[in-house]
């Protein structure tokens, strides 16, 4: 089976560090690979050259094992790859659903943009993620940090992505809305999304994760499947960079 | 799940202000420029408030209040423009220099030649534009800060103008483009009734539209008798205006020459109003579709979210370096725009024409609620802005007030004006 997404060998520098060195990952469809590391380990940083925020130094993208170029978002928002960022990317002077909406107005016959329609429409997907969500007219500079990322979340699911990146989307929410976004990903991934996960929480990454890839210092330390390894397994990946030792045949 | 969120919360008691949904900012506006009127008028024995001084107001304003509409998209987007002075003078040279000596002489279509009038305005419109998409070429793709860009264009454009007259005044104009700067051109009193009649359906259209959108997806709407009150208000600022204009008699000195010059004889008790002039109507027009462009077109939405979060807007998709070369052209469009309607006010291509106005229109923006931070700003404030400055500085004027102090005062005002403007977002919660 070719995957989904296949990054390859990729690197990229800012002022001479190298905030990504030679890093291989790829994703199948319906699965969710886990992106794990310290803080500064380059995980943002690599999941930005395939959201197009970045542009890589060098490497390869392929989708569908077809090398593709991505430039910048328009590029990735064709190849139906949505991501969350972790800066959750608001235009804070807007309200719920122009930010929801951003890019990809809803119009009226005469081409206007149709702002009763994508509140409608976020209110429906709001029910779903966060119900107790009522504040559809106030610019999201006024939400809490919960909300906003709900808005992120919602808006990076709604247009039917194939190709999903969440970095960190349940670090600001509540215990039921981080449930809520768990149940999420798991139906997203029975509809056969990939999903790249960054997550520092070991406990979500085992329960929603079927691999995990560990970077450290801007390097892929290795990926494994993460129901043949335990919580300490991960742990020492990340904290000393080193693969675990093989257990028993 | 089902659509709880979407229920409407029981609504608490709300204040008569709540209930008509009137932006508490526009009132403020609006009750400080009532206020200036007053003592003004009081001040001038009632001269003030005379439908001839309205009516002067009104043309005076025009040109600033047009590039004002222009230099909201341009704040919004986090950006300035000091060059809109001197491009608007470099587009006044290039119609000058059009219509008294290209098309009448070098092209030989004679003087008063039907096509001299919009081949002239289109020439000019495209100079502001095209300049404007140039200034936006080396602020978005060069990256050059838009300060820098146009503080540079304010010398470059205000003498490239100079070169292409010569320094000279260039006149008379054509009699057809003449009718663009105001007292030359007015509609007549039927005509300006018609079309503030055909104005006020047309507002009260757009309220009934906006209500009957928010019942289709069941959203909560404004009791009935809101509406009814904000309709009749709009309706009758709109015919008052008018009869205002239409209350403002041609001197008969005047009409009598114009009965002469076709060779009649004006009949006794003959009157005649000038009613709307051409430049206003041209300044609502242009009012009305940038707060259309602003509010309910995708170009308008990704002109706020650049301005409310530029790599937000970046990573949604939104290509914000054509982005900003748009606002600009924009910018220098309405410069043109401007242009025409400065330079036919004054009957002249004069090379100081438009000197200062890059500080009139942003100090108009900015007393009209543009946040220089980006992301927030109104067409109609803009607007307003501009007509308080221009009633502040005419009002002073009729009133004796020596011209040094006249702009002392004016540069407290723009200070007042964005102190209590910081104040007020403080109470109401918004970020300045
Ligand atoms: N735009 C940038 N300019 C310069 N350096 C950058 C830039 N973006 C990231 N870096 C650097 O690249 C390295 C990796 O950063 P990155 O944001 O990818 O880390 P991360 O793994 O996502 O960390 P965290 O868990 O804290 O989010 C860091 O050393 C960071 O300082
Ligand atoms: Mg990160």
């Amino acid at each position: 089976m070719t995957p989904l997404v296949e990054l390859r060998n990729i690197s990229i520098a800012f002022g001479g560090i190298k905030a990504v060195d030679r890093v291989t990952v790829d994703l199948f469809p319906g699965e969710v690979v886990g992106l794990l590391g310290h803080n500064g380990a380059g995980k943002s940083t690599l999941i930005k050259c395939l959201s197009g925020a970045y542009q890589k130094d060098t490497g390869d993208i392929f989708i569908d094992g077809e090398r593709v170029e991505i430039r910048n978002p328009r590029d990735a928002r064709a190849l139906n790859i949505e991501t969350i960022y972790q800066t959750l990317a608001l235009a804070d002077n807007l309200d719920a659903a122009s930010n929801l909406f951003l890019g990809r107005e809803l119009t009226t016959r005469f081409g206007f943009v149709d702002d009763a329609a994508m509140e409608a429409e976020t209110r429906r997907i709001m029910g779903r993620l966060n119900p107790n969500f009522a504040k559809f007219k106030t610019p999201v500079k006024a939400l809490s940090g919960g909300q906003r990322q709900s808005v992120a979340i919602a808006r990076a699911v709604y247009f039917n992505a194939r190709i999903l990146i969440m970095d960190e989307p349940t670090a600001a929410l509540g215990p039921q809305e981080t449930q809520m976004v768990a149940e999420l990903i798991q139906e997203l991934k029975a509809q056969g999304l990939g999903i790249f996960l960054i997550e520092h929480d070991i406990h979500n990454v085992m329960k929603l994760c079927d691999r995990a890839s560990v970077m450290k210092n801007g390097q892929l330390v290795g990926t494994v499947n993460v129901a043949e390894v335990t919580d300490e397994d991960i742990l020492g990946m990340i904290i000393l960079g080193k693969m675990p030792e093989r257990r028993g045949a | 799940m089902t659509d709880a969120a979407s229920a409407s919360p029981k609504a608490p008691r709300r204040s008569l202000l709540q209930s008509l949904e009137i932006d508490t900012r526009l009132l403020g506006m609006i009750g400080a420029f009532v206020a200036l009127c007053l003592v003004f008028n009081m001040f001038t024995d009632g001269r003030f408030l005379t439908p001839r001084n309205i009516f002067n107001l009104s043309i005076q304003t025009v040109s600033v209040a047009i590039m004002a509409t222009g230099m909201v998209f341009v704040i919004v987007t986090r950006h300035i423009d000091l060059s809109v002075g001197a491009l608007l003078a470099t587009c006044s040279a290039v119609m000058g220099v059009m219509q008294v000596w290209i098309l009448p002489q070098t092209l030989g279509l004679g003087i008063g030649h039907p096509l001299i009038a919009p081949a002239t305005m289109i020439a000019g419109m495209a100079t502001g534009a095209l300049i404007g998409a140039f200034n936006g070429w080396l602020i978005g793709y060069q990256r050059i800060p838009a300060f820098i860009v146009t503080l540079g264009g304010l010398l470059v454009w205000r003498n490239v103008g100079w070169y292409l007259t010569d320094g000279q005044t260039v006149g008379p104009l054509d009699s057809t483009f003449m009718l663009f700067g105001g007292i030359e051109g007015t509609l007549g009193e039927p005509l300006s009734w018609a079309l503030g009649a055909a104005a006020s359906i047309a507002a009260i259209w757009a309220l009934w539209r906006a209500r009957a959108d928010k019942v289709r997806h069941g959203f909560p709407v404004k009791p009935v008798w809101a509406e009814a009150v904000m309709a009749s208000l709009a309706a009758a600022a709109i015919l008052g205006f008018v009869a205002v204009l239409n209350a403002y008699q041609v001197p008969a000195a005047r009409l009598r020459r114009d009965f002469a010059a076709r060779g009649e004889v004006m009949p006794e008790g003959y009157t005649e109003a000038f009613g709307l002039p051409i430049s206003v109507l041209i300044l609502v027009v242009v009012a009305v579709a940038m707060t259309v462009l602003a509010r309910r077109t995708r170009l308008g939405r990704y002109i706020f979210a650049a301005g409310g979060n530029p790599d937000a807007a970046e990573l949604s998709g939104i290509n914000t370096r054509m982005l900003t070369v748009k606002v600009f052209a924009l910018m220098g469009f309405l410069c043109g725009l401007s242009a025409i309607i400065a330079q036919a006010r004054l009957q002249n291509h004069t090379n100081d024409i438009g000197t200062l106005d890059e500080l009139r229109v942003i100090a108009a923006a900015v007393i009209g609620g543009t946040a220089l931070s980006g992301g927030v700003g109104t067409i109609y404030g803009a607007i307003l802005g501009a007509i308080i400055m221009q009633s502040l500085q005419s009002g002073m004027a009729m009133v004796g007030v020596d011209a040094p102090f006249q702009n002392i005062v004016v540069g407290l005002v723009l200070v007042l004006a964005v102190w209590i403007d910081i104040q007020y977002r403080k109470r109401t919660g918004e970020k300045s």
